[in-house]
């Protein structure tokens, strides 16, 4: 069963279309990149798989089924912007929210415990929130998004504002969470954090799916034709290269329509070059995109 | 649990423990208390009630010498004018009268008081009359009778049907006192409610909780669990003033304690001040909510909502006129009225026999205004909750309503 499946959503405000025919799925026990600059719709589109918002058209359905009361349980949710109640304690406001998602009050007070304790916060539970710094309600909110073992996790720009500790922490549970079977879909403007955890993408702009699939194969697809190189030795003229461009640690080589980067190995190893790296580059998403938009994106 | 009883649950909760729900539900009362502890402090340096004030008197045809003690005023025989002059110079008493010789035929009284005064004070007067009265009676007539003499009216009025019937309503500052106290604790529990939801929502809106809140519940639960919540609540400060209102009245004067023991109110009154009272304040929640939905802040949503409470209050304003014509067309109007029934209802209930199709013409009219409402609310809530920044214009929420 597909943890998520949208077919062809349109949802417009007044005066601009947000979301213009999506269609993409998301399998359990991935992780799911959802990709695009400020404003491209990734907002709209998880806010309607939630049911916060209707879409003019098209279908969503969650765990195989449009979103209803039961569902809305196995869902973990954590907003762009975010906030709690300050006034509230910590150990309060997380049994009350893990509670709106039909969680047991003292089972969610004996996990929330847990959970404080693996952040190292667990001296901060009787606080009230606007004693807490903003990291630290970051990571409140984390907790109350995954307390209630949610099958489907929706983290919008989830590692803004933490600091580089925090944001480790957090990767390395979403990895355990995808391990556990569950679907986690991450929303991110800043691309290098979604190669580096998610398995597939949906590439969004002004709306539109620009880019979807495995993040290996749209790599692959989109690569160029070089290799970059860190070696001992002179390197002399090399057939099949047809650009050599220095970069601080390694050397890239652009490759010739007709050679490959085998033959090219072949080649250095014949000329006995002492070999320390030798990588077939892909390009970052991030200049997938702009070769993707152009200068079309806002 | 179902879940509109856990946000119901959680927003009384959380309500009552805020410090200005705290002060405000104590406040009322205190500053009662206050008032009637500054009134006993003034009045008792200003009069001291207990003292018994000496009015002379110089009898010039004799028989006058019963009943001297006028409750608190007391009156001294003296022999002559000479002597009632000094009693009046040293100020053993506050002035003196002479009965003059003709008295029997003329009535004259002379009164001589080092005060400027045009008569002497009421209480004076009337001692000196009942004095008087009292004396000219004795061993004429029986002591009941010089009793009825000085008070000869006590008036019971009962409201009869046209049957001829003891009617179970009856008039009197009772009916009037009842449904007063019922629309000003409306007035005072609908403007608290209505800001606690504006601001509650406002902060919901402004943290974006209210995803988190949404992606748990729908749009529908979440708002009959903060009305009621936040209704419960105001009902539990409402409960407060009443109750502590007789136990104040009794404070304040043992008179008006009395007064209050002697109310006698029809259940079916108190039934459709409840009755008024909830859906009153369900009408209102609803206004506040969709306010506080549309509204960017907290604070401007509290300035839009006053466009709704200063109608729902402004017949407390009139509430004179209500009470004199209590009949005119404009206050039947105005009982139909949504907004304005519930106080106006309330004032003219205790005024007049309000007719029984007005009453559930306007009971019906305030039902569908609560189910439209509330459909309505959820609507715009859903639509118009996750937009932040400006405020909509009416044009385009009326649009997006009629497109969502």
């Amino acid at each position: 069963m597909l943890a998520v499946e949208v077919n062809h959503v349109f949802k417009s405000y007044a005066d601009k279309v947000a979301v213009d025919d999506l269609s993409f799925s998301v399998a359990q026990g991935e992780i799911f990149g959802l990709i695009g600059p400020n404003g491209a719709g990734k907002t709209t589109t998880i806010r309607m798989m939630m049911d916060i918002i209707k879409p003019d058209s098209g279908e969503v359905t969650i765990l195989g089924k449009k979103l209803d009361e039961g569902t809305k349980n196995s869902l973990g949710y954590l907003p762009e912007e975010r906030g709690l109640y300050k006034k509230l304690r910590v150990m309060d406001s997380i049994v009350y929210l893990a509670s709106l998602k039909g969680m047991n009050p003292a089972i969610a007070e004996e996990k929330a415990g847990r959970l404080l304790a693996q952040m190292d916060m667990l001296v901060n539970r009787r606080k009230k929130i606007d004693e807490l710094s903003k990291g630290m309600g970051q990571i409140i909110q984390f907790i109350v998004t995954i307390i209630h073992d949610p099958q489907l996790i929706i983290l919008d720009e989830p590692f803004s504002g933490l600091d580089p500790v925090n944001t480790e922490l957090i990767k390395k549970m979403l990895l355990d969470l995808k391990n556990q079977g569950k679907a986690v879909i991450l929303s991110l403007h800043q691309m290098n954090q979604v190669e580096e955890l998610s398995d597939r993408i949906l590439m969004v702009n002004k709306g539109k799916a620009v880019l979807y699939g495995d993040l290996a194969e749209i790599k692959t697809k989109y690569r160029s034709n070089s290799v970059l190189l860190e070696f001992e030795g002179e390197l002399g003229e090399i057939p099949g290269v047809s650009e050599k461009r220095e970069h601080k640690t390694h050397t890239e080589l652009v490759l010739d329509n007709k050679t490959t980067p085998k033959q090219l190995l072949e080649r250095l190893v014949s000329r006995g070059i002492v070999i320390n790296r030798f990588e077939i580059a892909t390009p970052p998403l991030n200049e997938i995109f702009l070769r993707v938009v152009g200068n079309d994106h806002e | 649990m179902n879940k509109t009883l856990l946000i119901f649950k959680h927003e009384f909760r959380f309500t009552i423990k805020r410090t200005a729900f705290i002060i405000m539900t104590f406040i009322v009362p205190l500053i009662a208390l206050l008032a009637i502890g500054a009134y006993h402090v003034i009045s008792g340096a200003v009069k001291p009630t207990a003292e018994i004030t000496n009015i002379g008197y110089v009898d010039n045809i004799g028989g006058f010498q019963y009943y001297t003690s006028q409750g608190k005023i007391s009156l001294v025989p003296y022999d002559s004018s000479d002597v009632a002059n000094q009693a009046l110079a040293s100020k053993d008493i506050k002035g003196y009268l002479v009965i003059s010789s003709d008295y029997l035929t003329t009535g004259l009284v002379y009164f001589f008081t080092l005060e400027k005064q045009l008569e002497p004070p009421p209480a004076t007067l009337s001692a000196i009359k009942n004095f008087l009265s009292s004396n000219l009676m004795t061993g004429k007539v029986s002591q009941t009778t010089i009793d009825l003499v000085e008070a000869p009216l006590n008036v019971i009025t009962t409201r009869l049907t046209v049957t001829g019937a003891v009617s179970p309503e009856q008039g009197g500052y009772g009916n009037l006192l009842v449904p007063g106290i019922f629309s000003l604790l409306l007035v005072l529990s609908m403007m608290f409610s209505s800001s606690y939801l504006i601001q509650g929502l406002g902060d919901e809106k402004e943290n974006r909780l209210i995803e988190v809140l949404l992606s748990s519940v729908s749009v529908r639960q979440l708002l009959i669990g903060k009305v009621l919540g936040l209704g419960a609540a105001g009902l539990v400060q409402v409960v407060v003033w009443v109750i502590s209102a007789p136990l104040l009245l009794g404070l304040a004067s043992s008179s008006i304690g009395g007064f209050l023991k002697t109310l006698v109110v029809p259940p079916n009154f108190y039934l459709l001040c409840i009755v008024y009272f909830i859906l009153g304040y369900l009408l209102f929640a609803m206004i506040s909510t969709a306010i506080g939905a549309i509204s960017p802040s907290a604070r401007e949503g509290q300035q839009l909502a006053t466009i709704f409470t200063i109608p729902s209050i402004a017949p407390l304003w009139f509430s004179s006129a209500i009470m004199l014509f209590p009949n005119s067309p404009v206050w039947v109007v105005l009982t139909i009225f949504p907004i304005t029934a519930p106080v106006t209802l309330m004032l003219r209930l205790g005024s007049t026999d309000v007719a029984a199709w007005q009453i559930a013409l306007s009971i019906l009219v305030l039902v569908l205004s609560v189910v439209g409402g509330l459909l309505l609310t959820a609507r715009i809530v859903r639509t118009y909750l996750l937009m932040y920044g400006k405020r909509p214009g009416l044009g385009e929420i009326i649009r997006n309503l009629r497109n969502g």
